[in-house]
């Protein structure tokens, strides 16, 4: 069948099968009925759940402005579905065009997206997370315990980790006066998306809000009662802390354990796929019918070298899927490159921070407006000379402006005689990410694969090691020694 | 009626926090906290609130002619 062709069939009666009932596959299911689809198309969750925001849980919800089980989506479209809720996908056959799944049935697809994910990565000593009083945050049912725990008043919550997720939780509790201690093995907060000089600022940000920080430990146990309820966490600098909530928030694990042994190139990292969203097969030989979208996938961005991005990222999630459902349903003359810049927002400690690029490529960092010491500034990432990333607290209606010299290739330092300039402003310094051979479960963003230009693998292990944590050493993040 | 903001996008310019003061509230200066889920009786306010956007970063259930869905899909196994 010629392609026109074939694309006109598949738009009129084609069966598509999207497994991963979130953000990103809901996103793609309301796309692809927009744009003309008529077949059959089928939804795959494994959670019981339509889709839900999970935003909001590190939030409004621990601040008690939402019901941890009322984040639902609202919809953009009818998407005429069959829903699949609370069964899992266990396993796919390229060949045979069928997803598995957990009971057993097998779902045939002409055309196949995933969009499965991440979860928590757990703690990795299985008998310690077992413990009444251990949690992790990234599902209704994970928000709906852990806020029913905060309501109880708890004597001391303890957070392993100081990324993202885990300075909200940080945040949320402080605001309503629950004690709270956060252990992180680099030395500040936000250091693996941010880098040290920003991570500066964050730990003051923790510090005058009350947390009891401790940085550059690791956390070697956690100590549970007689009837196996958590009472104490062990620092690797010898120290206990005594509590009755421990959350881990040591980052995510992606979901492509059901496409093991499938041929497709997915493992640790995510699915592999070109800017189109088409899948890789292990061989690197690209597929025409499996395509990948939001936090799972990882694909080549023009901007940042072409380089294999994965994005863990709200906006991306929503773009990305957008042209995934694009893309299915056209002819390849037609379809379109994913090439949303990536931006990120967090909020914590009544401050707004946003970030657009991809900071952690940067090797310096130059604070354009405001200051550091007010916590209100926009600081600009350089990588070989050019504009690569902006991070704002508090500026965010600067950022459209970076996004333009980020997207320009700007050179850097920046030239421009800016409007709120600061003696801290006047010259780059060191940006201080940690050297990304060593493990880490902070950045949001993970450069990973080989580009064209700079044709190298650097392994970086997907759990974070119990290794004594060393000092961060400020490396050029491109050339681990 | 369910709702979602575009944080990305949001530039803290407060309108809704003005207009739908049960539904988003502002932590600092920028900072946009809201509830996901509003009830009806906030529907009129939203409304505004989604009008008076200046960046267009709010999605609600319901308001614009696009949408025809049911509050939630049908049970697991049937079409929605």
């Amino acid at each position: 069948m010629p392609a026109e062709e074939f694309h006109e069939w598949l738009r009129r009666e084609g069966r598509i099968v999207v497994v991963g009932a979130s953000l990103a596959g809901l996103r793609a299911a309301e796309t692809l009925r927009a744009r003309g689809f008529a077949g059959s198309l089928t939804m795959i969750g494994d959670e019981p759940y339509p889709p839900y925001d999970r935003p909001p849980l590190s939030k409004a919800v621990l601040l008690g402005q939402a019901a941890p089980d009322r984040t639902d989506l609202p919809r953009r479209r009818a998407i005429d579905a069959t829903w699949r809720l609370g069964v899992a996908a266990t396993g796919l056959d390229l060949a045979g065009k069928r997803v598995r799944l957990a009971d057993g049935e097998e779902v045939p697809y002409d055309r196949l997206l995933i969009a499965t994910g991440v979860r928590a990565r757990p703690w990795p000593k299985e008998e310690e997370a077992q413990l009444d009083g251990v949690f992790v945050l990234r599902t209704r049912d994970d928000a709906v315990r852990l806020h029913r725990r905060l309501k109880a008043a708890p004597r001391r919550v303890f957070v392993i980790g100081a990324g993202f997720t885990g300075s909200e939780i940080a945040s949320a509790c402080r605001q309503q006066g629950i004690a709270v201690t956060v252990a992180e093995r680099a030395d500040a907060p936000l250091v693996g998306a941010l880098g040290g000089v920003v991570g500066a600022v964050a730990a003051d940000l923790h510090r005058d809000n009350g947390v009891d920080l401790r940085t550059g430990v690791t956390v070697t146990g956690l100590e549970g009662d007689s009837v196996g309820r958590v009472r104490a966490a062990h620092l690797s600098d010898g120290s206990v802390v005594e509590t009755d909530v421990v959350v881990v928030a040591l980052g995510a694990v992606r979901n492509t354990d059901w496409l093991a042994g499938s041929g497709l190139g997915a493992g640790p990292r995510g699915v592999a796929c070109d800017a189109g969203c088409r899948a890789f097969d292990f061989r690197g030989i690209v597929t025409d019918d499996v395509f990948v979208a939001g936090d799972v996938a990882r694909s080549p961005h023009p901007l940042f070298g072409y380089q294999f991005l994965s994005l863990e990222h709200w906006g991306n999630a929503v773009a990305q899927a957008e042209v995934a459902a694009h893309n299915m349903i056209s002819a390849s003359s037609d379809r379109r490159p994913h090439m949303w810049v990536p931006a990120f927002w967090s909020s914590q400690f009544g401050v707004n921070i946003k970030s657009i690029g991809v900071p952690s490529m940067g090797t310096e960092i130059m604070i354009t407006q405001g200051s550091l010491a007010e916590r209100r500034f926009v600081g600009v990432y350089g990588h070989q000379g050019r504009v690569i990333a902006a991070v704002s607290f508090d500026n965010t209606r600067w950022l459209e402006f970076y996004q333009r010299l980020i997207e320009s290739g700007s050179p850097f330092p920046v030239e421009f005689p800016t409007v709120d300039r600061r003696p801290e402003g006047r010259r780059p310094v060191p940006a201080d990410f940690p050297d990304p051979s060593l493990p880490t479960h902070g950045p949001t963003v993970t450069l990973s694969g080989y580009s064209p230009a700079d044709r190298r693998l650097v392994f970086t292990p997907s759990r974070p090691s119990p290794a004594p944590s060393a000092p961060h050493r400020p490396t050029d993040p491109r050339n681990p020694s | 009626m369910r709702l979602v903001v575009d944080l990305n996008r949001c530039q803290g310019y407060a309108q809704c926090a003005f207009l739908a003061p049960e539904v988003f509230t502002m932590h600092g200066e920028e900072s946009l906290v809201y509830a996901p889920w509003a009830d009806d009786e906030h529907r009129e306010k939203v409304a505004r609130a989604v009008a008076a956007c200046p960046v267009q970063a709010i999605t609600a259930d319901g308001l614009d002619d696009l949408d025809d869905t049911p509050e939630r899909p049908a049970q697991p196994g049937r079409g929605a």
